[in-house]
This record gives structure tokens, C-alpha cells and sequence, in this order.
């Protein structure tokens, strides 16, 4: 029953993540297709934490940690960039 | 035009301690745990990354006051010394080995001499990148 549960996540969370691709295949302005990548990381992060509870296993939890933090430079890195013009000032 | 990045720059602000932290944690959890050297340096570099696309890069040069050149050569320095170091008891190059210790406040504790080899990898890696985004960054 549990793991049934777990799989019905499983596949709701890809149906998230390919709808994000989705997004940011089309998406018309540069802005959709940062925030859809923004949003496919943090799928990604559920769907790792529903793996883990499947496999019984903790050795996930860096991978976690690290996805978040990459997907919050990366998004930080793209929104400056698109503001700006440069990622990285020098003044 | 004067740009307004207060919400960013105090969110890094918080958020560059508890990355660099973390990364701390995944070097020392390389021996029994996932992570090591490599991906802990990485994820410092990436501290150091925010702190530069928040502010800029002068914070981080004077974060950081020495030379990167210099960080990877002491680096690769400390990795070579840890691999010469066992031919002064009568062993192979690169031998490692572990003892326990009792250390205040963390008691029975495993020390092993891979952790040296370790701070090598970290220190060159570390500064590689740094290296990298830096120049590429300040080429435009």
C-alpha cells in the first residue's frame, strides 16, 4: 500500500517536471523559461526525497542539499543576467 | 542608475555561512559518507560564487587576500607531502592509514591520514574554479 502511495508521487512529480519542460520549451519570454528550470530543480528535489523513502536508504540527502543550492545560484546567476547584462560586477 | 539589491545581498549574507558550512560537513563526511574533497570544495566555490553575484568580485578578493595561483600550488603541495610523507617510516608512496583518539568534546574519534591527501584535492579545486569564473568575469 505504502509503496504503491510512493509511486503515484513518483509519477505525479514527473508529470510536474515534464510540464515545466514543457514551459520551458515554449515559453516565450526568457523570465518563463528561468523560473520553469527554478521549478523543475525543486521537483527534482521531491522526486529525489520520494526515491530515498523508496529505497530506505539516507544517502540522498547531499544530493539534495547541493540541487537546491545549484538551482538557487543558477537562477540568481540567469535573473542578473537578464537584468544587468553582466553576472559577475567589477567596479 | 543605482541599482537596489538589498533583499539579495541579505539573503547572501545568511546563506553564504550556512553553504560554506555545509560544504565543511560533506569534506569531513567523505570517509564514511558520500562526498569528499571534491564535490566540498565545489560547494564552498560556490558560496564564494554567490557572495560575487550578489556584491561583487573585489568582496571576494578581499575574502579571500591571497593569490589563487598560490592556494593551488600549497594544494597540490600539501597532496604531494601527504604521498612522500610514508617513506620516512619504511612504506609505500601514498600509504594511508587511521588510528582512534580520544578528543575532547568529540570523544573516541578516527583520524585518518587520507583527510591530508583530502585538504590537497579541496584547497586545488577550490581555487581552480575560483580561478576560472574570475578571469572569465573579468574578461568582458
Amino acid at each position: 500500500m505504502f509503496e504503491t502511495i510512493l509511486f503515484v508521487a513518483l509519477i505525479t512529480t514527473s508529470v510536474s517536471m515534464l510540464i515545466c519542460l514543457i514551459r520551458a520549451i515554449i515559453g516565450p519570454t526568457t523570465s518563463d523559461r528561468i523560473v520553469a528550470l527554478d521549478t523543475f530543480g525543486i521537483t527534482l528535489i521531491g522526486f529525489i526525497g520520494v526515491i530515498m523513502i523508496l529505497q530506505e536508504t539516507l544517502a540522498y540527502t547531499e544530493v539534495i542539499l547541493v540541487i537546491s543550492i545549484l538551482a538557487f545560484i543558477g537562477t540568481v546567476a540567469m535573473s542578473k543576467f537578464i537584468e544587468r547584462g553582466v553576472i559577475i560586477d567589477r567596479h | 542608475m543605482h541599482p537596489n539589491d538589498v533583499i539579495l545581498q541579505t539573503v547572501t549574507k545568511v546563506l553564504a555561512f550556512i553553504i560554506v558550512i555545509f560544504s565543511f560537513y560533506v569534506f569531513l563526511a567523505g570517509h564514511h559518507n558520500p562526498g569528499g574533497g571534491f564535490i566540498g570544495a565545489l560547494t564552498t566555490a560556490c558560496a564564494f560564487l554567490l557572495v560575487s553575484v550578489s556584491f561583487d568580485i573585489e568582496t571576494v578578493k578581499k575574502m579571500i587576500p591571497v593569490d589563487f595561483k598560490t592556494i593551488m600550488a600549497v594544494g597540490l603541495l600539501i597532496a604531494v607531502i601527504s604521498g612522500v610523507l610514508p617513506f620516512f617510516f619504511g612504506e609505500n608512496f601514498l600509504w594511508q592509514t587511521f588510528d582512534y583518539f580520544d578528543l575532547p568534546l568529540l570523544g573516541n574519534t578516527e583520524l585518518a591520514t587520507a583527510l591530508v591527501f583530502d585538504i590537497g584535492v579541496y584547497l586545488v579545486v577550490i581555487a581552480v574554479v575560483l580561478a576560472v569564473i574570475f578571469t572569465i568575469g573579468e574578461e568582458q
